[in-house]
């Protein structure tokens, strides 16, 4: 992954530690790079256009009181997406710098 | 995805074609992301000139208005498209401004500019359909809006060198200011002149590149076409094309499964490079104003809380302060008719103006009101950003029943009137989603059904009480209301289950920035949705009302008096008779019109079919006019039991009416189990012309509010015999 830094944080990927996970199960507040859109789909499709796409930061912002969907923040704008739809998103945790 | 892939925008240089001629009016076309200022930006271009088209054959509305590019010239045609954030179209909406971007839409002018706007504060998103539109060479502008606001979060944007990257001009705008107007119209006119195509090419893997080369046959001028062809959803239509795309595609998706992604990476790729270049961001972080007031709005505890309280204002605005001008519409209207009953010659014309013409306008005029007030908070709630959190809110509750968290707000606004509810749906992109919930809308009971229950509690449940302190009626009308909801609960699980089943649409969905509406756009978008509705619905209810005037009122009884001046549908008129004796003859004569018309006929006719629900022949009468609207069914009731004709003394000595029928054999025909089963029948049939005209203009066929009605009756139907034949069963009278 040869991707410059955004204008915004510096990122910077823990490769070897952080092992990739669903975005589902990535803890509030905590920022995480798009490793992988699984699924093929309509709603794979819909995500990458939204600006999903491997190598994007994306913030896990909160849960919606029923515990289903969650608030992201991605490419400076926020997005909601359903459990069942982060879960197929495969992202690694990132330390900020 | 590959390490290796890189996505260099290989040319970019604009190829000149022949002059354009800017003497005839251009047509240019305003498209952009949903919530990227295009409307404010459309409102700000044409003024008051324009008005709201339809696509022929679908309900997705666009507006067309004026633009005056320069003195000497003519001024332009411009049309505001649906959002869309992708060329890749899924929702009804974002197709139509897809083939009328691309100069495919059947009848509908291919655009001669586009201008596309750009959220300066979001650009990286918004310039991903930009990036399309450039690929595929349109004529575009960019219009930069809301350049205040990231100019405000410290953004510094070089649009010059953003112009110079993206091979397009570039013009920073605030719309509510018509700052960047003058400087959008010259660009517009030098694109249309200069006729400039932009292009803008990816490199891609090998193995993609190969097959690009296939289709294309090599030549750099079918690369976007091939490029199209591989990786949109739809296959091309000529069967060896089509044939030769399969195969690429299987080809790639053997070597990487994710194939398709491939595009949209080097997209987004190629913008992350033009923005690091021509944007600075001089801020600590994030847009925090929206973090505040989301962290607020949508908290565990206060954000529900905050939704019941904003729902409770609109609702209460439309369920009694919209009362007083929809009185005053009525009275208006009762007040017309008399006018005209007393300055024209008694007869069959004279009825008709009356009783179905001015009725039924004044019957469609009514809804405005309600229909304004509730798009007034609806329109607010959206440009405000708010709406997209109810939806957040609601989502896990809606989606237990398969509908989508927007379902919400048109549901909740249904109790007030399904029909501003119906007209609400169209926030929902899925189309089976939105039929789904525009199905169960009518289940909420609306206020017109409010009055039936409250006279079958006056007459026949009034005084009693539940556990010694909640009185019985109250218990009655809670009950009715969740009886409504319970059956859509379960109405909605079936339908998503089985006619409307589809994979559940992606609920991704933006939350935009909260920002202050633009009251102008909300005024237009108020006047947009009541024209829609006069014109289609206004015209439907006209010609259902003038029929059911045409059932009550033949064939003609000959009267003793000759004077036969009463509406059988609604009670507002004979004011002009003023002795005693005369208007209970005139109301005796009216009864007696009405049992011999064509709806008493056709009252006694389906009399054994609802006998079993403890209806006889005249309350069949009161049903067969309450389906123009329910409450008509008090009036008829009235007029049928000859009991005075103003609302006055209709609903006391209605009462007694009611309780003093009786059948043949000295029976009671009204008991309180009677009065629920009506009750149960009224909450469930679709009795409502105005909802079925407008489900057939939001669903654009016969078929839906067909089914609608149909369906809806034979559930009324079933329960009412299950309420009226239990109670029987269990000892009830």
């Amino acid at each position: 992954m040869r991707r410059t830094s955004k204008y915004k944080t510096n990122l910077k990927l823990n490769d070897g530690r952080g092992s990739a996970t669903s975005l589902a199960s990535v803890p509030h507040g905590s920022t995480t790079r798009v490793v992988r859109v699984n699924g093929s789909g309509a709603v794979a499709l819909r995500l990458m256009e939204m600006g999903v796409v491997p190598g994007a930061p994306i913030r896990v912002v909160r849960t919606a009181p029923l515990g289903d969907p969650i608030q992201i923040c991605v490419r400076n704008y926020h997005l909601a997406l359903r459990r069942v739809e982060a879960e197929t998103i495969t992202v690694q945790e990132v330390v900020q710098t | 995805m590959s390490a290796t892939l890189e996505s260099p925008l290989l040319a970019n240089r604009p190829i000149a074609f022949a002059q354009a001629d800017v003497t005839q009016p251009l047509t240019i076309a305003v498209a952009g992301n949903p919530n990227a200022g295009k409307t404010s930006l459309f409102n700000a271009l044409t003024g008051l000139r324009q008005k709201v088209a339809n696509y022929p054959g679908v309900t997705v509305e666009s507006k067309v208005g004026l633009w005056s590019l320069g003195p000497e010239l003519h001024a332009a045609r411009l049309i505001d498209l649906p959002g869309l954030y992708s060329l890749d179209a899924i929702s009804i909406d974002e197709r139509i401004a897809r083939d009328v971007l691309l100069g495919r839409a059947p009848r509908f002018a291919e655009p001669d500019v586009i201008v596309v706007a750009v959220d300066a504060t979001n650009l990286v998103r918004n310039l991903y359909l930009t990036s399309q539109l450039i690929e595929a060479g349109r004529p575009l502008v960019v219009a930069l809006t809301m350049f205040d606001l990231a100019e405000q979060s410290k953004l510094q944007i070089d649009t010059d060198k953003l112009s110079r990257a993206l091979g397009v001009p570039v013009v920073p705008v605030v719309a509510k200011r018509r700052r960047g107007i003058d400087a959008l119209a010259r660009e517009v006119l030098q694109v249309a002149t200069n006729n400039k195509r932009p292009s803008a090419h990816w490199r891609l893997s090998e193995e993609a590149e190969r097959e690009l080369a296939i289709l294309s046959g090599n030549d750099p001028e079918g690369r976007y076409q091939a490029m199209r062809d591989l990786y949109a959803e739809e296959l091309p239509v000529q069967r060896g094309r089509r044939e030769a795309v399969k195969l690429a595609r299987k080809r790639l998706a053997h070597a990487n499964a994710a194939w398709w992604q491939e595009l949209l990476i080097a997209r987004y790729d190629g913008i992350e490079r033009v923005v690091a270049d021509a944007v600075r961001y001089e801020g600590d972080g994030r847009s925090s104003i929206t973090e505040r007031i989301d962290a607020l709005v949508t908290h565990k505890i206060a954000g529900p809380l905050i939704l019941f309280l904003v729902m409770l204002l609109v609702f209460q605005t439309i369920f009694s302060w919209a009362n007083l001008p929809m009185n005053l519409i009525d009275h208006v209207f009762s007040a017309l008719g008399d006018a005209v009953r007393a300055h024209f010659p008694a007869g069959i014309l004279t009825d008709l103006l009356v009783d179905g013409i001015i009725a039924g306008v004044g019957g469609v005029l009514v809804f405005l009101p309600q229909i304004l007030l509730l798009f007034f908070f609806i329109t607010i709630l959206e440009d405000s950003g708010y709406m997209a959190r109810a939806a957040f809110l609601m989502d896990r509750l809606m989606r237990g029943v398969g509908l989508h968290g927007k379902a919400f707000v048109p549901l909740l606004s249904s109790f007030a009137c399904a029909v501003p509810g119906i007209m609400a749906t169209r926030t929902i992109e899925n189309p089976k989603d939105r039929v789904a919930t525009i199905m169960i809308a009518p289940f909420m009971s609306c206020s017109a059904r409010l009055p039936v229950y409250t006279l079958m509690i006056a007459a026949f449940f009034s005084g009693r009480r539940v556990l010694g302190l909640i009185s019985l009626g109250a218990v009655i009308i809670l009950a009715m209301y969740l009886l409504g909801i319970g059956v859509a609960v379960i109405v909605a699980w079936i339908l998503k289950h089985t006619i409307l089943n589809a994979p559940s649409a992606p609920f991704v969905m933006e939350l935009p920035p909260y920002r202050v509406p633009n009251f102008g756009n909300v005024a237009h978008t108020m006047l947009a949705r009541v024209g829609v509705f006069l014109k289609r619905a206004g015209t439907v209810i006209m010609a259902i009302s003038i029929l059911l005037w045409v059932l009550v009122a033949f064939p003609r009884t000959a009267s003793k008096n000759g004077i036969k001046h009463n509406d059988p549908t609604i009670a507002q008129t004979t004011k002009a008779v003023t002795k005693d004796a005369e208007a209970e003859s005139a109301a005796d004569a009216s009864s007696l019109q009405v049992q011999n018309s064509y709806a008493g006929r056709a009252g006694r006719l389906i009399e054994p079919l609802i006998t079993p629900l403890g209806f006889d022949w005249k309350i069949g009468i009161g049903l067969i006019s309450s389906f123009a609207a329910r409450e008509t069914i008090i009036s008829t009731l009235s007029i049928v039991y000859s009991v005075g004709d103003s609302a006055k003394e209709q609903s006391a000595s209605l009462v007694e009416a009611m309780r003093n029928a009786r059948r043949p054999d000295g029976s009671p025909i009204w008991t309180p189990l009677v009065a629920l089963s009506l009750m149960v029948f009224f909450v469930l049939a679709c009795q409502c012309m105005s909802t079925v005209a407008i489900v057939r203009r939001e669903t654009n066929s016969w078929r839906w509010p067909l089914f609608m009605v149909s369906y809806m009756l034979v559930l009324a139907y079933v329960a009412s015999l299950v309420t009226y034949q239990g109670g029987r069963f269990l000892g009830f009278s």
